[in-house]
């Protein structure tokens, strides 16, 4: 989890990421965070993210997406 | 012979009055709806003492937008499109250039519009398509008005940091819709997908050909690009024959791997621009619809959209660069060298546009316009305008013109003459490469390459070893997790160089990212 929290506060040093749960409602992170983190997810936790795991569920928080990472390195 | 641009809207209407003019998937507008509203909106401009001056919009992206555009035509005025997400200083260095009389906002951008430093009247677009419509008053404009009247400004991205307002009038716009359908082939079946925001000159590939056949256009939500299973899926759900996006919205869907998994079914014309579409790109999307029409669309703002366009009909090697082809009919295109002679055949020059889709240049800015509409060096006998691009070009060995890149990127270097576009190239051949830029510090004699891509700076300089002169490598190799880019979705190269030369941090922000790996 700290990991991913460094890469997200590297695309966005002024959001709190433990906290918010709205960044994709509230256009916190757009289409070019989302090819930079599915690129920076794969470099550091060797997991690719498929397309269809590509939605807003998954990106809206920290939590969301390291769950995903988690459930993705599990199906591994 | 046609001298206004809601002429199209005038006749189509008649034909299809009940058809889908502009949808977002949720709100749509019929051309019926279209022509009341915006002649509702012309009528409530008119009798309020507005013609002839700039009429900022203000409003989210909605089918609405365009009713409100035309409005402002009809009213004699031309639209300036404002967006929601404009950081606010760059909208009040706007309304410097403008002084705006009138701003027309929605309920939803109407709080954001009162907070401006605008000293014009702000109006409510609900309540303005209320106003009944005065024919006379509006044919009276008409009458009033000639072809050579500007229709829109869209600000530009200014080397200086001020945007320039570029001023289009109804001739050049018109004469750029007739030649881009022709060669894109648009018709009453065409439905088009709309990528590009509505404040800059690019929507006009959607919009205008719309009201001249009768098609329709889907405004997909801006969030949609972030989810490119989503946006495929929009894309077959209305069933979306023909797209003009910027090649990072369609590298997005083939670079993530959504078309192994959901394909747009209907798509036949993909025309794409403002970018080089890497090789490697180009060929997922190319095998997976073999049968569309792909088109390489090139131009300036300053030119009316689009002035050149490549229909890909033949293989490429991934180290070429797709051509920008030919000029569109009525357009000339000029490669001027430093002396201001034609170049020689092969040869690189400046690519310069005389015709008539030259805008009229920049709003109460004469002193850039001249610097660049300029009368063609070529011509002594007669006054001949003709507009200086600043990008390189050349003609390969087929004739067609390809970009090559700025003029202003070249450089010299430990006594080298060096296109930075070449680094570039080289290093988009790459596979984990997703973009890059190289800029120059003279400040500190360096050539310093930012990229984005899962590879190793050690790598990287050990590959690119292998295909540059050595004369031509980096001194300075720095990855990034994304690349800036300005409003127009171009490279930020102003930036990089600033952070470059007084980013000691980031440097550090660099190295620290190098042991975490």
């Amino acid at each position: 989890m700290e990991t991913l929290i460094e890469i997200l506060q590297e695309l966005h040093p002024e959001v709190d990421f433990r906290t918010c749960h709205t960044l994709v409602e509230d256009k916190i992170i757009d289409s070019f965070d989302i090819v930079s983190l599915v690129a920076e997810i794969h470099s550091e936790f060797d997991v690719v993210i498929p397309p269809e795991e590509i939605i807003p569920e998954n990106f809206n928080s920290a939590e969301a997406l390291y769950r995903l990472i988690q459930r993705l390195e599990e199906e591994d | 012979m046609q001298i206004n641009v809601l002429e199209y809207l005038e006749k189509t209407v008649l034909r299809v009055p009940e058809k889908v003019a502009y949808s977002d998937g949720t709100a749509s507008l019929t051309f019926r709806q279209v022509f009341d509203q915006s002649r509702a909106v012309g009528t409530c401009l008119k009798k309020s003492g507005y013609t002839r001056e700039p009429v900022v919009v203000f409003m989210r992206k909605h089918p609405d937008v365009v009713a409100a555009f035309f409005g402002t035509v009809y009213a004699g005025n031309f639209y300036v499109p404002i967006d929601e997400e404009m950081p606010s200083y760059r909208v009040e260095l706007i309304f410097k250039t403008l002084h705006p009389r009138v701003l027309i906002c929605d309920r939803e951008t109407q709080k954001l519009a009162e907070q401006f430093s605008c000293q014009g009247q702000i109006y409510l677009y609900e309540e303005m398509i209320q106003t009944a419509i005065e024919e006379e008053c509006l044919a009276k404009v008409r009458r009033e008005a000639i072809d050579t009247d500007p229709i829109y400004i869209v600000f530009t991205s200014g080397s200086t940091g001020v945007p320039k307002g570029v001023a289009a009038c109804h001739r050049s716009v018109i004469d750029y819709i007739e030649h881009l359908s022709d060669v894109l082939e648009f018709s009453q079946e065409t439905v088009f997908g709309n990528q590009a925001p509505l404040y800059f000159d690019a929507c006009l590939k959607e919009l205008y050909p719309t009201i001249k056949f009768g098609a329709t256009t889907y405004l997909i939500p801006k969030e949609l690009f972030m989810f490119p299973i989503k946006l495929v899926e929009f894309l077959n759900q209305y069933q979306i024959n023909t797209i003009c996006w910027v090649v990072s919205a369609l590298t997005m869907i083939s670079g993530l791997g959504v078309l192994e998994k959901v394909k747009p079914n209907y798509l036949k014309t993909i025309a794409f621009g403002s970018e080089v579409f890497p090789i490697k790109q180009f060929r997922i999307w190319r095998n997976v619809l073999p049968y569309a029409v792909f088109v390489n669309l090139y131009g300036p703002t300053e030119a009316t959209g689009m002035s050149c366009y490549y229909r890909v009909e033949r293989e490429f090697l991934e180290e070429e660069a797709i051509p920008i082809g030919q000029p569109f009919p009525n357009t000339r295109i000029l490669l001027l060298d430093q002396d201001n002679r034609l170049v020689q055949q092969g040869e690189t020059g400046e690519i310069c546009i005389v015709g008539t889709p030259l805008t009229l240049g920049y709003y109460k800015d004469f002193e850039r316009t001249e610097q660049v509409f300029v009368q063609n060096p070529l011509n002594t006998f007669y006054p001949e305008r003709m507009y200086r691009t600043g990008d390189l070009g050349r003609y390969n060995e087929r004739g067609e013109l390809l970009f090559i890149s700025r003029k202003d990127n070249q450089i010299k270097h430990m006594g080298h003459r060096i296109e930075l576009g070449e680094i570039e190239a080289n290093v988009n051949l790459l596979e984990e490469v997703l973009i890059s830029c190289c800029i120059y510090s003279s400040k500190k004699d360096k050539i310093v390459l930012y990229y984005v891509g899962e590879i190793e700076k050690a790598v990287m300089a050990a590959r690119l070893k292998k295909c540059l002169p050595r004369y031509m490598m980096p001194n300075w190799i720095e990855p990034l997790e994304q690349m800036p880019l300005t409003p127009n979705g171009k490279v930020d190269r102003v930036f990089l160089k600033r952070r470059y030369e007084e980013g000691e941090g980031e440097h550090k922000a660099g190295e620290n990212e190098n042991r975490r790996n």
